[in-house]
């Protein structure tokens, strides 16, 4: 167990996390009055976010362990355990994760007109399965969260979405099920191949399984991870799930359920198959590329608010593969740096979407066309956070693009110089859709008697807003947590690295 | 020289930011908000004042602000080179806060409050580029020009504003994004560090850089700052004449084609420096690539009978002047190229501020219908007939000045003298061609048929002074010019 710091608190603080919003679930159902379940979801997720803070202050960031850990047996016989931790890449997310929620409950506070307490139910189970998935360290455990974050999604998408909220549903449940059955046979595999036969992540690293192997394992895990980022082509289910989610639905779904599969990269595919890893890198980094070009003409092309945010997504999540597997300290670092800050943007981009549906129930641009003059606070907020998006420098996503480009550019020129037209797509789709929402043309639709942001909605971007600029402005404290943890990731990835050529090295100028 | 910790350029910014949030604040009370203009106009000229006696001396303000990487930060400097920019643009920041004032209220325009914030905050951009101590905080306050001008080139809010508006940012963005963006992580991975270097000379690449890679970058940023107006990324320039005269005359003859050709030459000396671009051989080359400017812009400028079209080529001709002074890469082609940054503003904002008085009094916008129009309107065509004495290079006006340095670098130079020498000629005379039958017309040529300019007076005086001042000032610089020299010879030392 030399690779857990065992919490000597006398709180259990990461199993603390999950059973908060767990239990205030299920209290939800002594609650009479839809307004009181909303207050208790509220509390629920504000507790939990105070709860997960002090991890940042007690974090050590001078080591790769993981820390504030937890080990208890489970199942003896097939050495199963209950282990939980978190080391300097999984820390941010989880912070992430916890703070996002309670603006979900609130852009929730007027959207949601039905089943509230279920919804509500909802969205506390997502949140503690979610931060499962960032702090397990056992395998079973970890597909058990895993599998439990679809559960209440579906629900989300299914009962509370939009017309085609079925199909949606169906697809999304459908896409990213077929993924997690792939992870799981690579799991069972992993499992008898190593001896002893053990679930815990941490021993199954570096176990110098013979490179066959490894490719198979890799491919499956992969194709479970690509379809949850989503990479391209395993894409198609997402603008479908977005399109018709309810805003709190799009927001968890964009800022935390796709940064589950970069996750799974990270804590999965390099370490325990670093060979494969290598092996499969030219072909990852083409298709980051490939998303980050299709995501921003697609998204250039879309009428839909909605959608349009949802391809720009795939471009986004395109930059956080590349930074991921130019494995370099500053590209690794910013692609972890970019799954914080996409959460963050692309979060409140779907709320400011949501905010307007609520207001002209339509989410078209042209019917959303100059609104600037009617809704002042609304579009200074939009602009800020379309501006993030588009990697305006002195904002988040700048710092963690520039990062990731310095890491492509260090790794293969070729490769970066083709996703730099990414970083023009993202300008231009947003700047249209900016220039369409404020200004629009000289023949908008009339808007009289649309009411600006009020103070729950302005409260609900405000803490965004002022991430948005913290991590442009002064990213040290957000990076320096995550040095010694991507140093470590990096030195396992290419310990293994000697004597294997990549295939394909003609793809790799 | 001294480096002098200081928030002194931080906070020169501030009064522009500050003026900008006051400015969209008191919407309601136009008098309050056009003193707000001019408040923060005056405070941002007086700390860039106060800054000149160290800067003199041959003195560094520097401010870090945020440290953000190793080797990135968000850090200010103020030096000779950024003080021709900043006093230039600050100083006609408070004539243009007056005549935009006369403008827009003589032409009851709508959105004035949006118009006068996004000003300010345009002018914080402009300082800012003047400030930035390192690449990327050159690229922050580069875009936020581009941003926040959109608005006004936009203000019209018709077709034509919405399209010039849509050139406008396609054009500058697609080029910061394509060109810069890359261009600079590039440096950065190459050289761990964005700073710019302390002197013109040494640039910023270690030796061992491949020549082929440092060649390929300054291509990037003499394209990308496509605010130079350099062909063929010029086309934005005639486009977003559409803006109010104002918006023209400030942010188009002064901050953000300046902050272009400031940005490309800051690049130029301090990034690449005069002993690697000599070493690479890219300065005649690029002389060259900008006397093709020089010279088709000065052609198209003939053929234009709008006034404003015909500045704005004008302009394009222009600001390609500095950038070639800067490429011959002798002192004196460097003097002249930097001095003319500060010559070409007060001589072209008297030209659009002309244009702009002319559009008020007469509504008029073409050079053929301003025949005759000289006598009417005295003040305004005697300081265009100023103005265009220094565009064409003649003495007393500040023009001669460039065109004296930038003839004298030219001759230093070891090869291709007689060339670039061609090309300034070529382009003197081009001038004459373009510039001269507007005043001559003016003031000579019988009105138009039916004609009688009847009613017709000199725009508001609040427009007036500010052109008259300007055109005195083109003057003042062309006989006293040892104020801006002080401040180029520091940097070409």
């Amino acid at each position: 167990m030399d690779f857990l710091i065992l919490h000597d608190g006398w709180l259990p603080i990461l199993s603390i996390l999950m059973i908060l919003p767990l239990a205030g679930a299920f209290l939800l159902f002594f609650i009479p009055k839809e307004k009181f379940q909303k207050y208790w979801a509220l509390g629920v997720t504000i507790v939990t976010a105070a709860v997960s803070l002090p991890l940042y202050f007690l974090f050590d960031q001078t080591t790769y362990k993981y820390q504030f850990g937890e080990h208890h047996s489970w199942i003896p016989a097939l050495n199963v355990n209950y282990t939980l931790g978190i080391d300097g890449i999984s820390l941010l997310l989880v912070l992430m994760t916890t703070l996002l929620m309670p603006l979900c409950v609130l852009c929730s506070w007027r959207y949601i007109t039905t089943k509230v307490r279920e919804f509500m139910f909802c969205i506390l189970v997502i949140e503690a399965s979610m931060l499962g998935v960032f702090m397990a360290l056992d395998f079973v455990f970890f597909y058990i969260v895993w599998e439990a974050t679809l559960i209440p999604m579906f629900f989300l998408i299914g009962v509370w979405g939009g017309e085609r909220k079925l199909y949606a549903s169906i697809k999304f449940f459908l896409y990213t099920l077929a993924g997690s059955v792939m992870m799981l046979v690579a799991i069972i595999a992993l499992y008898f191949n190593t001896d002893p036969h053990t679930f815990s992540i941490p021993l199954l690293m570096g176990q110098g399984h013979s490179s066959i192997f490894q490719n198979w394992v890799f491919v499956a895990f992969f194709l479970a991870f690509a379809i949850k980022v989503p990479m391209f082509p395993f894409h198609t289910w997402l603008p479908a799930a977005h399109v018709q989610a309810p805003t709190a639905g799009s927001v968890i779904l964009a800022s935390v359920l796709l940064k589950m599969g970069t996750y799974g990269f990270l804590r999965f595919c390099l370490p325990i198959t670093p060979l494969a890893t290598v092996t499969f890198t030219p072909f990852i980094l083409w298709l980051s590329v490939a998303g980050i070009l299709y995501g921003g003409f697609t998204a250039l092309a879309q009428n839909d608010m909605k959608k349009l945010i949802a391809y720009s997504s795939v471009g986004h999540m395109g930059f956080v593969t590349l930074g991921i597997f130019v494995f370099n300290p500053i590209g690794m670092e910013g692609a972890v740096l970019q799954m914080i800050n996409h959460g963050i943007t692309t979060g409140a981009l779907f709320l400011c979407v949501g905010m307007i549906y609520e207001r002209t129930h339509t989410r078209e641009l042209d019917q959303n066309a100059g609104l600037g003059v009617y809704m002042p606070v609304y579009v200074t907020f939009l602009a800020f956070f379309s501006l993030s998006s588009l990697a305006f420098p002195g904002t988040n996503s700048f710092i963690g693009e520039f990062m990731i480009l310095a890491g492509a550019f260090t790794k293969s020129k070729l490769v970066a110089c083709c996703a730099i037209p990414g970083a023009i797509l993202a300008a231009a789709y947003m700047l249209r859709m900016l220039q369409k929402l404020i200004w629009g043309g000289t023949d908008n639709p009339t808007h009289t008697g649309l009411t600006d942001l009020n103070t729950r909605e302005i409260v609900t971007l405000a803490p965004l807003l002022i991430l948005v600029f913290w991590i442009g402005l002064a990213p040290k404290p957000f990076v320096n947590v995550m040095h010694v943890s991507v140093a470590h990731l990096l030195e396992q990835v290419n310990g293994m690295q000697t004597g294997v050529a990549p295939i394909a090295n003609f793809m790799m100028p | 020289m001294e480096v002098i910790i200081s928030s002194k350029p931080l906070v020169a910014m501030l009064c522009a930011l500050i003026g900008a949030i006051l400015v969209s604040l008191s919407g309601r009370n136009p008098n309050i908000r056009e003193s707000w203009s001019v408040a923060a106009a005056v405070c941002m000229f007086a700390v860039i004042g106060s800054m000149i006696p160290e800067v003199m001396a041959g003195n560094v303000y520097k401010y870090q602000l945020f440290d953000m990487l190793p080797g990135l930060s968000l850090t200010f400097r103020a030096d000779a080179f950024s003080m021709i920019f900043a006093i230039v643009a600050s100083f006609l920041w408070i004539l243009a806060a007056f005549y935009s004032m006369g403008y827009m209220r003589g032409l009851e325009e709508h959105a004035q409050t949006r118009f006068n914030t996004c000003f300010a905050l345009s002018l914080f951009g402009a300082i800012g580029v003047a400030f930035a101590d390192n690449l990327f905080t050159l690229y922050l306050f580069y875009e936020i020009v581009s941003i926040c001008t959109y608005p006004l080139v936009a203000h019209h809010q018709d077709e034509e504003g919405y399209s010039g508006a849509r050139k406008y940012i396609v054009y500058l963005t697609t080029t910061a994004k394509g060109l810069l963006l890359p261009a600079m992580i590039l440096i950065y991975v190459l050289t761990g560090s964005l700073d710019f270097a302390d002197n013109i000379h040494t640039g910023i690449f270690p030796a061992g850089v491949n020549g082929v890679v440092v060649t390929i970058l300054y291509i990037c940023c003499l394209l990308g700052f496509a605010k130079n107006g350099i062909m063929p990324v010029h086309n934005w320039l005639p486009g977003a004449m559409v803006a109010p005269t104002p918006v023209s005359a400030l942010l188009h003859a002064v901050a953000v084609v300046k902050v272009g050709v400031f940005s490309t030459t800051r690049v130029m000396l301090y990034v690449f420096g005069t002993d690697q671009m000599s070493a690479l051989n890219l300065g005649v080359p690029t002389a060259y690539f900008v006397s093709f400017t020089i010279i088709t812009a000065s052609i198209i400028a003939l053929t234009k009978d709008n006034l404003k079209a015909r500045l704005a080529y004008s302009t394009v001709s222009q600001l390609s002047y500095i950038i070639l002074g800067v490429a011959l890469l002798t002192p004196n082609g460097i003097g002249g190229g930097l001095v003319h940054i500060a010559n070409h503003a007060f001589s072209k904002i008297t030209l659009f501020f002309c244009a702009g008085a002319i559009y008020v009094a007469t509504r008029k916008k073409t050079i053929s219908q301003m025949a005759g129009l000289g006598r009417t309107m005295p003040f305004t065509f005697t300081a265009f007939g100023i103005a265009s004495l220094s565009m064409i290079g003649a003495p007393p006006v500040a023009g001669f000045v460039t065109k004296w340095k930038l003839l004298v670098g030219a001759m230093e130079m070891p090869a291709h003298s007689i060339g670039i020498l061609l090309v300034l000629l070529a382009s003197t005379l081009l001038n004459v061609g373009y510039f001269a039958p507007v005043t001559y017309r003016a003031f000579f040529s019988k009105p138009p048929e039916g004609e009688a300019y009847e009613g017709i007076k000199e725009a508001p005086l609040s427009m007036v002074i500010p052109l008259m001042i300007a055109a005195i000032i083109s003057v003042i610089i062309g006989i006293y010019p040892d104020f801006m020299m002080t401040f180029v010879n520091l940097v070409t030392k």
